[in-house]
């Protein structure tokens, strides 16, 4: 269990611009942006080397691909929200992790590649996260995009290639992954004020989730992925595989404090800030029936070995 | 469109001479009237009269293209804008831009409109809506290939006159009047590989997830209707406009690169079944059967998760009035495994060419 500590503890929350952008349209953005501050406190006094964002605005193709200039900086603007204003930024990357981090997942097999260059569109999930979790930019961060056409044994890999390359380099990490639970938005305008979960279903399937991250069953939930997908998610990409990457650079287990800082509605999407800490207090008493995956070995070429 | 020399009021000595400019070339002025020679006037009532027609005329969409982006395209054409340096490759779907491109310049046209799938939005359809955006553009996906500095001007006019003909129509609809924003590189792409010289106007329309959020089929009568609005704000405009539907056709990438991208060694399409759809759908358009290529939209955006998904060729065909004349097909080729096609519409049956 040793190695899980390589991980102080995990975050998920959402990508949407509004807490960091207009808190104020409404007490539900106001409660997201408070809960973000609060993190933002408990990672400067948590003596984290490093926070790891895995970002489900960043989609890739060619692989995985990893932040790796040492100092991004634009001027963003979100395709949606933009008349909410722009996202000036500029961070601090920690680069030696990134290329350690790309050396670990080619070892397990993984395609990737390093990205460093001026100017690279980093995506709204990111910049909101680190703009609110780490806004003087006190510790060195890293960005790893979300491949489009992975599915879960490739993003279990993936986590556990993180975990390597913090043991490898000695570092403590805070872990944040950005997604919405249901991810369904209204595809209207909305008076903020009026805003809430785009429907009840979402909204039950977003508690029963929360139920889970508060007592701190991840595995259970990377277990669910595929349900929750089919249920509360847009078929945008292959599969629902943030918990996934989460679970896998965590420990695989559920044995974690869990605690839902925020639950709001995100012009209809599912929007929560929780933090996941490693404990010593088992909940888990279910029996997992989806494979573990160390190495990742490409398609497996069905269709080419029926032809033989 | 209102002609802005035609409408305003000559003045004479503080004589307010009449409401138009061809009403004030027929008044007698007094000794000025006489001071100018006969050629002059002749000349002069010649403008005013083709720009007067030309008031009058109802805007048309006088070419429709379907115009893939992959950056690679860019990138193998080296020109100035763009940082990396390659050498060479994908020619068989360059050197059929070029000749397009080249048949663009013997076109008259006012502006460019184009759609594309990489501003994507799920609130709406929304219109670029600043007049000059000047910045540099670095494929998320593809950024070593693709570091373009753009400087490119808005017809702002036109984009609202859209705007508002879509949102009569029904449609969710945003202006977006962020001068931060970033054009996005598909619309880049295209519009460069159509006319390198960036000498016209451009205006891009966000595609709006529908396919996502609902079904292919929700997306056709979608992107159907807003085709028809901006229909309607064309002919209103009295512009002269290219429609630019940009978009790969299957869409399933290798998720590996070679060391060298534009090695065309390592090139060909994802699989057969792609590549047996695309020229099923190649072979409609040349035969002018597109009804029957948007009828089949949603079950060949489904079989080839082809880049239509996000309603380009549906939007431009519903613009066009779903041609059934043939097509002129400029070329067809993979990158990194998608099958794209430069295809146009030429609805003047005297210039409609068979290309290949
Ligand atoms: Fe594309």
């Amino acid at each position: 269990m040793d190695s899980d500590r390589d991980v102080l503890f995990g975050i998920y929350c959402p990508p949407h611009p509004q807490p960091l952008l207009a808190p104020e349209l409404n007490n539900g953005y106001k409660n997201l942006r408070n809960a973000y501050d609060k993190l933002r406190d408990r990672i400067q006094s948590s003596g984290a080397d490093i926070i790891l964002i895995y970002s489900t605005t960043w989609p890739s193709i060619v692989g995985h691909q990893i932040q790796a200039h040492p100092e991004p900086e634009w001027i963003h603007v979100d395709d949606d929200f933009h008349y909410l204003g722009s996202m000036p930024y500029k961070f601090n990357i920690d680069s030696d992790f990134a290329h350690a981090y790309r050396d670990a997942a080619e070892s397990r097999g993984l395609h990737s590649r390093t990205v460093a260059y001026d100017g690279f569109p980093i995506d709204t999930g990111s910049v909101v996260a680190l703009s609110l979790l780490n806004p003087d930019n006190k510790i060195p961060a890293c960005i790893v995009s979300s491949n489009m056409y992975s599915n879960r044994s490739e993003t279990m890999v993936l986590g556990k290639a993180a975990r390597d390359a913090l043991s490898k380099q000695g570092k403590k990490a805070v872990i944040v992954v950005v997604a919405s639970l249901s991810n369904r938005m209204f595809t209207e305008h909305i008076d903020p004020k009026n805003d809430k979960i785009h429907s009840s279903k979402d909204d039950e399937w977003n508690k029963k989730i929360l139920e889970f991250f508060k007592d701190g069953r991840l595995e259970d939930l990377s277990q669910l992925s595929r349900d929750i997908h089919g249920q509360i998610r847009i078929q945008k990409v292959a599969a629902y595989k943030p918990v996934w990457w989460m679970a896998a650079t965590m420990g695989q287990h559920n044995n974690y404090q869990g605690e839902i800082l925020a639950y709001e509605p995100l012009h209809g999407s599912g929007g929560a800030v929780i933090q996941l800490t490693p404990s010593n207090e088992s909940v888990g008493d279910k029996e997992f029936d989806e494979d573990d995956v160390e190495y990742y070995h490409g398609d497996r070429n069905v269709l080419d070995r029926g032809n033989l | 469109m209102p002609n802005k020399q035609a409408s305003k009021k000559p003045i004479d000595k503080g004589i307010v001479a009449g409401h138009n400019g061809i009403e004030s070339h027929f008044i007698s002025h007094g000794k000025h009237t006489y001071s100018i020679n006969a050629m002059k006037i002749l000349k002069r009532l010649i403008h005013i009269t083709v720009v007067a027609t030309k008031g009058m005329e109802k805007g048309q969409v006088v070419l429709g293209c379907l115009a893939p982006h992959p950056p690679h395209l860019v990138y193998a054409e080296n020109p100035e804008q763009n940082e990396p340096f390659s050498e060479g490759g994908w020619e068989t779907l360059r050197w059929g831009y070029n000749r397009l491109a080249r048949k663009l310049k013997k076109i008259d046209y006012d502006v460019m409109v184009i759609f594309t799938p990489h501003w994507a939005t799920y609130i709406g359809t929304h219109f670029l809506g600043l007049p000059k955006f000047k910045s540099l553009s670095v494929d998320p996906i593809f950024p070593n290939i693709f570091r373009y500095k753009y400087d490119l001007t808005v017809d702002v006019q036109l984009a609202q006159e859209m705007h508002k003909s879509a949102s009569e129509a029904g449609i969710i609809t945003k202006m977006m009047t962020n001068p931060d924003f970033r054009i996005d590189y598909g619309t880049i792409t295209s519009c460069h590989m159509l006319n390198p010289e960036w000498d016209k106007p451009i205006i891009t329309i966000s595609s709006n997830r529908n396919t996502h959020y609902y079904s292919g089929e929700v997306m056709n009568e979608q992107a159907t209707a807003l085709g028809e609005a901006c229909l309607k704000a064309i002919e209103k405009s009295g512009k002269k406009v290219v429609l630019v539907s940009s978009h790969s056709l299957s869409h399933r990438h290798f998720v590996t690169e070679s060391p060298l991208p534009e090695d065309m060694s390592r090139e060909h399409i994802y699989n057969h079944s792609q590549y047996v759809w695309d020229m099923k759908m190649i072979n409609m358009m040349r035969e002018g059967k597109m009804k029957e290529v948007i009828d089949i939209m949603p079950e060949y955006t489904e079989q080839t998760i082809a880049e239509t998904e996000a309603g380009g060729l549906t939007w431009m065909m519903a613009a066009m009035g779903l041609p059934n004349y043939p097509a002129e097909i400029y070329g067809y080729q993979s990158v990194i495994g998608t099958g794209n096609a430069v295809v146009a519409w030429d609805p003047n049956s005297q210039t409609r060419e068979i290309v290949l």
